[in-house]
């Protein structure tokens, strides 16, 4: 039982604890909190997987903005209107939720995991996940999907002041 | 001594955590999401599971990322290492965009009802 | 009341009449205020902790701690000194490649113990501040992100041992016995403002401080948060501000050299000891020379604090998103086309650049933000006028005039 080993058990324990409270806990208040967890455990599952810069960028972008967004939409939400998920398990949908989740589980265990348990894990050089690399990468080889994407950016920024004004 | 903290070697994780773990817990997350989408009633509540799904796909991405195959191994693994990274920044950023807008359309929504149901959001059923 | 344990009595303490030395009962001790930040922690420890009943409890708990844990997790990747010798196994303390983006990313993990405490206190002001000093804080982070770019584009390298290794070549790539600090250069000197502008709204610090000032909805967010959950808040608040000062420090300020004078190349060129001697100085007492630097900068906090007074909230946000934004975006273009032109025509060449495209971006600033305004109403002079009725006419009494009986 390596350190490496350990350590990723632990995180993955404290992902799946934070999934299941995103999907479990009545208060959205305290799901969004689970799914910080989640988001920050799961850039130090890229830390040990050597992507250094999509590590911290998943802690930058995903649980530094987008969740603190999404707590700000709560707070005002819940200040007008003070309610929360209740019926949850007495529901049908709960168990066709199940059953789709199951159903989910067991054909990407069937076609994904199970034929690439032995063909995949080749070694080669290290320094994939350095900025210096994906700087490299994204202005050489894929500086489309770049520009693209700075684009859909402006997008995204005009198209949520327009839908904050109250009148256009 | 301390120079043991500074690099911790990822051939190690190479070796010694296999591929499908990593996919595991990308399955276990992709599920729960998948899950909470169908489940839940709040719309801020369906709109972080989807997130949940896309975190799900990401660490996929990336774990294919960092152990190429033994066919990709013999061509170019660097190139789908980053290939792998790439894809995973565009569908960060595509998330970042995605959020502001729809939480914008929420609040825009449920500014004005006295609750807030996904399942209320029924006016364009056929 | 008065004869608890705690700061106004830190200028001299008179020792009891039953103190054991009987030489020294009864004598006042001069302490000249150097105990006052150990009794200040005294009394917010002795202090009544109180929890208000209607708080939703794990998250009040929580969010002080969330507060304090990025301002200490804040300083991994400082470089205390450089990167060779002694010095190379123990600083900075995770030598990853994306040093000052993880300094970015954990602070901007700040923001989550001041929505939470505001939303846990179940009270509508803490709230309401709460999510004001969040939306403060993530809109600084942009124009710190900005010009932090600056520097690391100029360097090529995220980590802060190579920004510091940077900076100690030769001023401009032309004066030889000069270090190269950034906050000299002009476009290094415009991001160290926009910088420690940005890093004095990020702390919640004065001039910034509405969410947390005393006379502004009670005391904004930790309203209900009293002796150490307070007390916790505002060492999260202190560290944070140390460990920026060593950011900032890092980045511009030449981080661990004492002064910005290549002494290697004095020593070379006049053959004096001396150089020699401060020299080997500057590499054995970098780490305290950064933390002096560190010193100045929380030093250069408290002056300010003292010193301005606060921004109102709606002007604490243009500020931030209308003026540092767009120049520390425009900054950024200009370093890009120094880089080209250095890289192009040597070091004369990629300043001329420099400064025509400063130039050309000022002057386009300044068309672009003249024509934005032609069109919007003058509402940043509020002028009150006073309404009377047409009969009555004010007139205004001279005091001087008056007569006074």
């Amino acid at each position: 039982m390596t350190l490496n080993q350990v350590a990723f058990i632990i995180l993955a324990v404290i992902a799946l604890l934070g999934g299941i409270g995103v999907v479990f806990l009545k208060s959205p208040v305290r799901s969004a909190l689970a799914l910080v967890i989640n988001f920050i455990t799961l850039g130090m599952v890229y830390f040990m997987l050597g992507h250094q810069m999509l590590g911290i960028s998943q802690i930058v972008v995903y649980a530094g903005a987008i969740m603190v967004l999404f707590l700000f939409v709560i707070m005002i939400l819940r200040s007008q209107h003070p309610e929360e998920d209740t019926s949850l398990w007495k529901d049908r949908r709960f168990a066709f939720g199940l059953l789709g989740g199951a159903l989910t589980v067991a054909l990407i265990y069937n076609f994904v995991i199970q034929p690439t348990q032995s063909t995949y894990g080749a070694t080669f050089d290290r320094d994939y996940g350095t900025p210096q690399a994906i700087g490299k990468v994204f202005f050489t080889q894929y500086v489309y999907p770049f520009e693209i994407i700075s684009v859909l950016l402006l997008l995204g920024v005009v198209g949520s002041i327009m839908l904050a004004k109250r009148k256009f | 001594m301390f120079n043991i903290l500074h690099q911790i070697p990822i051939a190690a994780v190479h070796d010694e955590i296999p591929l499908a773990a990593f996919l595991g817990l990308s399955l276990a997350m992709f599920a729960l999401g998948s899950l909470g989408v169908l489940i839940r009633k709040n719309p801020v509540v369906v709109f972080m599971c989807i997130e949940l799904m896309l975190n799900a796909v990401n660490l996929s991405f990336l774990s294919f990322a960092a152990y190429p195959s033994a066919a990709v191994a013999a061509r170019d693994p660097f190139a789908s290492a980053m290939a792998g990274q790439s894809m995973v920044i565009c569908v960060m950023a595509i998330a970042a965009a995605e959020v502001a807008v729809g939480l914008g359309i929420i609040m825009a929504i449920f500014r004005y009802r006295n609750q807030v149901d996904v399942d209320d959001m029924n006016t364009m059923r056929g | 009341m008065q004869d608890r344990i705690g700061p106004n009595r830190s200028g001299t303490i008179t020792l009891p009449d039953s103190f054991p030395l009987k030489g020294l009962a009864g004598k006042k001790i001069r302490t000249f205020g150097f105990i006052q930040p150990l009794l200040d922690g005294v009394k917010l420890f002795t202090k009544e902790d109180i929890t208000p009943s209607a708080v939703d409890r794990k998250i009040y708990f929580i969010a002080p701690a969330l507060a304090l844990f990025p301002a200490f997790a804040l300083g991994a990747t400082l470089p205390w000194g450089p990167n060779f010798g002694l010095y190379g196994i123990l600083t900075p303390v995770a030598d990853v490649e994306i040093g000052v983006l993880y300094a970015l990313a954990i602070s901007s993990l700040g923001a989550y113990g001041i929505v939470l405490a505001g939303y846990a206190s179940n009270n509508k002001y803490s709230l309401m501040g709460g999510l004001r000093a969040s939306a403060q804080l993530i809109s600084y982070e942009l124009a710190m992100a900005m010009s932090v770019a600056c520097i690391v584009m100029a360097v090529g390298s995220m980590k802060l041992t190579n920004v510091v290794v940077e900076q100690e070549k030769p001023l401009w790539g032309l004066l030889e016995g000069v270090q190269n600090w950034f906050i000299l250069t002009p476009f290094g000197f415009i991001a160290a403002v926009i910088f420690l502008i940005a890093v004095i709204a990020e702390t919640n610090r004065a001039p910034f401080d509405l969410p947390e000032a005393e006379n502004e909805l009670i005391a904004g967010y930790h309203t209900e948060y009293s002796s150490m959950k307070f007390a916790v808040f505002f060492m999260g608040e202190y560290a944070a501000m140390f460990i920026f000062s060593g950011i900032f420090a890092a980045l511009f300020l030449g981080g661990y050299n004492i002064l910005p004078v290549n002494w290697n190349h004095l020593y070379q060129s006049t053959g004096n000891n001396l150089f020699h001697i401060i020299d080997n100085a500057n590499y054995w007492l970098a780490p305290i020379v950064f933390l002096g630097k560190c010193f100045g900068g929380i030093t250069f906090f408290v002056w300010l604090r003292a010193t301005l007074p606060r921004l109102r909230y709606d002007q604490l946000m243009d500020l931030g998103w209308k003026s540092l934004l767009p120049i520390s975006v425009a900054n950024f273009i200009v370093v890009g086309i120094w880089i080209i032109g250095t890289s192009l025509y040597g070091p004369i060449g990629g300043w001329g650049a420099a400064i025509a495209a400063m130039v050309i971006t000022l002057v386009l600033y300044l068309n672009i933000l003249s024509v934005s305004k032609k069109g919007a109403p003058a509402n940043d002079k509020r002028t009150v006028t006073m309404v009377t009725s047409p009969k009555r006419t004010v007139t205004l009494v001279d005091p001087a005039k008056t007569e006074t009986p």
